[in-house]
């Protein structure tokens, strides 16, 4: 086993994390899809920015299929105490369906740097951890008490997030561990770029599909 | 040690181990598409960074292009056309293979990919659309990624990737009348839920299987991610052989001999190990659709819907409210005011036959907003060619042009807020196929049969 060659000259790309403390907002569903996230028709342009508008569009707006932006005051998101919230607490599955990595670029331009989940879309967890969003795993009776704590008072009863030593710290002061594998949390802590850390391995790539050539001709075109 | 298929195509595939069970992959095809891939490039090229072997690479038109006969650039989605052409520019520039708008082999890039003989067992391929997992139909380790790993993908020809958990599904007994495999992939996902099978790699294997049609190996396939699934992968048989045979990419001569070699030997060795094993027996299975927002969110069609009200969560009593729809009824007889067929899921050939048979001489229901959007040109010139395209027509079905049309709305067009519609398609998000529309999933089929008769209809009464 190899690994990582840690030996960094590169600059961050990702906005580093290694200790994050803000207010949370808890949307306690299943299923919470990336259709949700950031509806289809809200990714307007050939880009990765101007995306936080179309955030949740579909239940954030009164009209959702117009251009009038007028807010639903019943949506979570709009309300005031969560104006500022940095983290968001859901259940099973979020980030399910389809693989538009939008949908973290709109969370991310928005300002969420945590999502706190019993589990996560497959997709969508590796999208965010290569944008520099913290996806934390903890069981649903450990969100529901994070959740019971942040509502008394959301914008004061804030969660602390340490990402170096995988901590999640309540607002009541209780601690919970949670997994990260360590490559990504030193892409984390560093704000590093995957792809200049693989081309460092060029020459074993290369080594690799000169053998495979031999080994599968028939798999490679030209 | 005994080895499954996936375990044999990762190992082939492993450059180097690295830490924390993450795997440095060798990736043999990317694919992209117009939404996601004209992004990737773009960045690409901001970063200076080269697509390092484009002939291994490709690109179809599908998530935003319009499908009304005698579509351009332009679309009904306002920006589309932003889209479409600098996607084209990109690829041009990249030098990669693109099957452009009015080609006649584009279509929905999962249709291409195998139509074309891009994708091939044992192969690995990405693309960034969740329903790649739907070419593991041919033996090949397919997934699923974002724009950022696509980038990766495209300069690197590498992704890294912790190796998933195994899951075995096996379906024993027979199809009854009527069942698809649609019913089958959606009996799974409704008994074991959406995240029933969270990261893991399913195979699917057993008589029913054996006996299925590489079309619907892929509607199986390609809701493995509505099941949380990395990806499935169905071992390669004399099917799947018959099936890339020929194909525009496909090994050929020597190397088809040699790539069969290979391909023999792509299955799970008898006692090899899976972390779960699921078995389905498909004699208990009737003609299913959905009910709610999520696919989970399925039912028999002869079943009633009923939940046990103390533990009511209130995931389920929002998709009740969304779909507006009462529990402890039937689904059967339920109004609907439109149905679409096609999509990756159901777009192909046979789901077109399929529904024809039941459409034939017949007309759909007054005032129903009924449309056909083959998957692919392909499948569209095949199902003309066999007349398929007037049965349709005369049905009172729109026969579109091939793209992803409305399995999702991209704000262009779409079912209007409240109607509810039948769809052969993968998702009944809230919203995916409009704002306000309610989506209820089901075989092509149920489709068809829902249409002739204006509501949601048990199709075992046309067949």
């Amino acid at each position: 086993m190899n690994g990582l060659p840690l030996e960094i000259d590169s600059t961050p790309v990702i906005q580093p994390l290694k200790r994050h403390t803000g207010i949370a907002i808890p949307m306690l569903l299943n299923n919470i899809d990336t259709d949700q996230i950031i509806p289809s028709r809200e990714m307007k342009k050939v880009s990765k920015n101007g995306l936080s508008e179309g955030l949740f569009a579909g239940q954030r707006y009164l009209d959702s299929k117009s251009n009038n932006r007028e807010p639903n005051p019943d949506f979570v998101l709009n309300k005031a105490q969560y104006q500022d919230a940095t983290i968001l607490l859901s259940c099973k599955n979020f980030g399910c369906g389809s693989s538009r990595e939008h949908a973290v670029w709109a969370m991310l331009e928005y300002g969420f740097r945590i999502i706190i989940a019993e589990s996560f879309g497959t997709i969508f967890r590796t999208n965010c951890l290569r944008n520099g969003i913290l996806p934390i795993t903890l069981k649903h009776d450990v969100i529901s008490k994070l959740s019971d704590q942040v509502i008394v008072d959301p914008v004061n009863n804030t969660i602390d997030i340490d990402v170096a030593n995988k901590v999640v710290n309540s607002p009541n002061g209780d601690s919970f561990n949670f997994e990260l594998e360590s490559h990504f949390q030193e892409m984390l802590l560093g704000g590093l770029d995957f792809i200049s850390l693989t081309m460092k391995r060029e020459k074993q790539i290369n080594s690799f599909i000169q053998q495979d050539k031999l080994n599968r001709a028939w798999a490679h075109l030209k | 040690m005994t080895r499954t298929l996936f375990d044999k195509v990762w190992s082939q595939h492993t450059v180097t181990d690295l830490h924390d069970n993450s795997t440095l992959l060798y990736v043999d095809r990317v694919f992209l598409h117009e939404r996601t891939g004209s992004i990737a490039l773009k960045s690409l090229e901001e970063k200076e960074r080269a697509v390092v072997k484009p002939e291994h690479a490709f690109c179809t038109m599908d998530h935003i292009v319009d499908t009304f006969p005698g579509r351009g650039d332009d679309t009904l989605m306002p920006s589309g056309k932003e889209f479409i052409q600098s996607t084209r520019e990109a690829a041009k520039r990249a030098n990669i293979h693109l099957f452009d708008i009015n080609d006649k082999d584009q279509g929905i890039s999962h249709l291409v990919s195998a139509e074309q003989g891009i994708t091939l067992p044992g192969l690995t391929v990405v693309c960034p659309d969740s329903h790649t997992c739907t070419l593991g139909a041919l033996g090949a380790l397919a997934w699923g990624i974002g724009s950022s790993e696509c980038e990766h993908a495209l300069s690197t020809q590498t992704l890294h990737v912790a190796k998933p958990k195994q899951l075995h599904v096996r379906f024993e007994g027979k199809l009854n009348k009527g069942v698809t495999a649609k019913d089958l992939i959606l009996t799974l996902i409704s008994r074991y839920t959406s995240a029933g099978a969270k990261g893991m790699a399913i195979e699917f294997s057993g008589p029913v299987i054996n006996d299925m049609s590489m079309d619907s190996r892929f509607t199986l396939c390609n809701m493995a991610t509505e099941f949380s699934a990395f990806t499935a992968i169905i071992a390669p048989d004399q099917t799947t052989f018959e099936y890339v045979k020929g194909r525009p990419f496909a090994p050929k001569d020597q190397q088809w001999l040699q790539a069969l070699e290979a391909w023999n030997a792509l299955k799970s060795d008898p006692s090899a190990r899976f972390d779960n094993e699921i078995i389905i027996n498909c004699d208990d299975i009737t003609p299913m659709v959905s009910w709610g927002t999520s696919p989970e969110h399925s039912i028999g069609i002869d079943e009633i819907l009923s939940f046990d009200k103390s533990k009511q969560a209130d995931s389920i009593t929002n998709a009740l409210d969304y779909i507006d729809i009462e529990q402890d009824q039937k689904l059967i007889g339920l109004p609907i005011d439109g149905v679409f067929i096609g999509s990756c899921t159901n777009g192909r050939l046979s789901d077109l036959i399929a529904a024809g048979e039941i459409l034939n001489g017949r007309k759909i229901k007054d005032n129903i907003k009924a449309i056909c959007t083959p998957g692919s040109a392909q499948v569209k010139l095949a199902a003309e060619k066999m007349g398929l395209d007037l049965i349709f027509k005369s049905a009172g079905f729109e026969w579109r042009e091939p793209g992803c049309s409305l399995c999702f709305y991209a704000g262009g067009e779409g079912f209007k807020s409240g109607q509810r519609i039948l769809s052969t398609t993968n998702r009944n998000f809230k919203g995916r196929q409009g704002p306000g529309v309610r989506t209820h999933l089901a075989s092509p089929l149920m489709a068809a049969a829902a249409a002739v008769e204006g509501c949601i209809t048990d199709c075992r009464e046309y067949i």
